[in-house]
């Protein structure tokens, strides 16, 4: 015991080790009313860590070649030890990274965690939420099978509708005037390490702003109001150990979500890994039917509502763009009273309960085929999705609410 | 968790069902615990695929998996190959593609593109067609190239067309009996598409079991967890 404490000292003499420890986690007071909402930060963590050491592991197998890619990850599920495993880890991870932040965005939502005096803090996340749907998009593209090949076709050729630059712009991401070996290769180098860096670096960034201004919660007061004689909020709980153990009963709750879906249902029916991804590429049959992944069909059903302007889908692919961002904009949208849902009026609610329904509604429009019904149905939800934020300033404004507790509600 | 993975099957069937036409797919009789059936689906088709298709991502060796021995997987091995070899095609993809239009498609993972159900019924699905260059079609594969490989054990099927109140309902009839009677075949396709089942993800046998043992133990750690937490939180009011 004497030894490990002379070499913390040691450590400490030459590192801020104790210092951090304290000012992070021991002494880094937390409001102690968190509820369910509040495991999916952590989570989050825990599924970047997961793809992280799960993709390492693969790369040791993957070819980033279009004659070898799909035969590697054959090789990987056949003849690699565990790599079956592994292969599945990452792609049960990539769905449930979204799972999870969809949640926790959620929750931002419900209790106005974006509001003062966290508004950079959510901005770092929507940076956060960019950067895992560029990582995703182009990690898709690596089993080079049909879907990857046709999806990552239409998506890039997207920002060709740009005015001006599309066309080139297109080329530069592609590497090539189609999507072929070239991209593949780019795409691997930017999957494998320049966004898994961006990431890391943004999410560090974003838990040193949350911890500047300290976490919102379900009641939306500010606990650093209500001090103690010594100093520290009274309604608030040293992270270490009260939330380090909270979180470790989330960790194995989702463990077990995230292990029943591995091991029993890796495909999820289609939606997790595609039928047709089992088709190696082939840039002359197009498929029938090309859909992203599910986590990306609410903004592809945004993309399909809108019809061409003057013989251009630019104006499908600003809506696209504009709908996945729209969120960036509520600290300054949001003119409620009160931060929290629990003490908004009805107005508020029903608007939240709309716009949680027309991102479902669209996210499962987006998924299937074009038809005269379901595009009428996606302009409909289109609507009531971007009506949410443009009226805001006008609904929260009117919305009758509730007084606010001085102290949370703990029980 | 297979009651939750068919009512989730069923929901999926009603969603892609609403998507529009989608042709009647019966029901193929998989039973990836039965091994005589994957023994005898593996035999047919190495007898019988092999001659145009590759599975080039599995290895001859990796039918232990269901339960062959080494020799009786040399027994099956075509000329040239060895036990650790890959299941490669014995025409090359060029003459196939000569004589049939199209290279056939290598069936490693042919059942988890098509699905069991596609497979079976498409198998069993051949009927005569003088206008094709093979002299046969398929009822859920319009104008494939491949040839009515099965049609010997089969027998021909003809197409019938009926009008049942506007809509067109095609059905197929034996019109000449092969070496087989409809429930043998039946069965023999059954243990093929049984066997292409296993082919597309070997390991699937092996993650069943192992879901359980790991699901086991997280559901313990959950419980042991959730009592620490209570504890820890006892001073919290």
């Amino acid at each position: 015991m004497k030894l490990l404490n002379n070499l913390i000292a040691w450590i400490d003499d030459r590192f801020p080790l104790i210092c951090t420890w304290k000012e992070h986690l021991s002494e880094y007071y937390a409001p102690k009313n968190f509820n369910f909402w509040y495991f999916f930060g952590s989570l989050a963590l825990l599924v970047l860590v997961i793809q992280i050491v799960s993709g390492i592991f693969l790369t040791m197998s993957y070819k980033p070649d279009a004659l070898l890619a799909f035969a590697s990850v054959e090789y990987i599920m056949r003849d690699v030890q565990w790599g079956w495993l592994i292969r599945y880890i990452h792609s049960t991870g990539a769905s449930m990274f979204f799972v999870v932040v969809y949640l926790h965005i959620f929750r931002g939502m419900m209790y106005g965690s974006y509001r003062k005096p966290r508004e950079l803090l959510w901005i770092i996340g929507v940076v956060i939420y960019l950067a895992l749907m560029a990582e995703a998009f182009m990690g898709y593209l690596l089993p080079w099978g049909q879907m990857s090949f046709w999806g990552a076709q239409v998506i890039v050729n997207l920002f060709s509708t740009i005015p001006f630059i599309g066309p080139e712009l297109s080329v530069l991401i592609r590497g090539d005037y189609v999507v072929s070996d070239v991209t593949l290769n780019r795409f691997f180098a930017l999957h494998v390490a320049a966004v898994p860096l961006v990431l890391v670096g943004i999410v560090f960034v974003h838990i040193v702003a949350l911890h500047k201004v300290g976490s919102n919660n379900p009641d939306g007061i500010e606990i650093k109001k209500n001090k103690g004689p010594d100093g520290h909020p009274l309604d608030g709980i040293p992270f270490h150990p009260y939330y380090t153990v909270k979180d470790m009963v989330g960790v194995v709750g989702f463990l077990i979500v995230f292990c029943a879906v591995l091991f029993f249902a890796p495909d999820m029916g289609g939606y997790f890994i595609e039928a047709n991804n089992f088709i190696p590429a082939n840039p002359l049959q197009t498929p029938e039917h090309i859909a992203p992944v599910w986590y990306f069909t609410p903004y592809y059903s945004l993309l399909r509502a809108v019809p061409p302007l003057f013989g251009s889908q630019f104006p499908g692919v600003v809506a696209m763009g504009v709908g996945a961002v729209a969120i960036l904009f509520l600290p300054w949208l949001d003119r409620g009273k009160v931060k929290s849902i629990r003490y908004r009026g009805p107005i508020y609610k029903v608007a939240l309960a709309l716009f949680v329904i027309s991102f479902i509604v669209l996210g499962w429009l987006g998924t299937q085929p074009v038809t005269p019904t379901y595009t009428l149905l996606a302009q409909v939800f289109s609507v009531v999705y971007f009506a949410f934020f443009i009226l805001m300033p006008w609904y929260t404004k009117i919305d009758k609410c509730k007084p606010e507790p001085e102290r949370v509600t703990f029980h | 968790m297979k009651a939750i993975k068919k009512l989730w099957m069923l929901t999926l069937l009603v969603m892609a069902s609403a998507s529009g036409a989608s042709l009647h797919l019966d029901k193929a009789p998989v039973d990836l615990k039965d091994r005589v059936s994957l023994q005898r689906g593996a035999k047919f088709f190495v007898a019988n695929c092999l001659a145009c298709h590759s599975a080039s991502f599995m290895r001859y060796n990796r039918l232990m998996d269901i339960g062959m021995s080494e020799g009786e997987i040399k027994a099956l091995l075509p000329e040239g190959s060895k036990v650790g070899s890959t299941m490669d095609a014995i025409m090359d993809a060029e003459t196939a593609k000569a004589a049939y239009g199209v290279a056939p498609p290598d069936l490693s993972v042919i059942a988890r593109a098509r699905g069991v159900d596609w497979l079976y019924t498409y198998l069993r699905g051949f009927y005569v067609d003088a206008n094709r260059p093979t002299g046969v079609n398929n009822l859920i594969f319009p104008d494939a190239a491949m040839p009515n490989v099965l049609g010997g054990l089969q027998g021909d099927q003809a197409l019938h067309v009926e009008k049942h109140g506007g809509r067109e309902v095609k059905s197929l009839k034996l019109v000449n009996p092969g070496s087989m009677s409809a429930a043998e075949f039946d069965a023999t396709v059954a243990n093929l598409v049984n066997y292409l089942d296993f082919m597309a993800e070997p390991a699937k046998l092996v993650r069943y079991k192992l879901g359980y043992i790991v699901l086991g133990f997280l559901f313990v750690l959950l419980i042991l967890t959730y009592l620490l937490k209570k504890e820890f939180w006892k001073d919290i009011h």
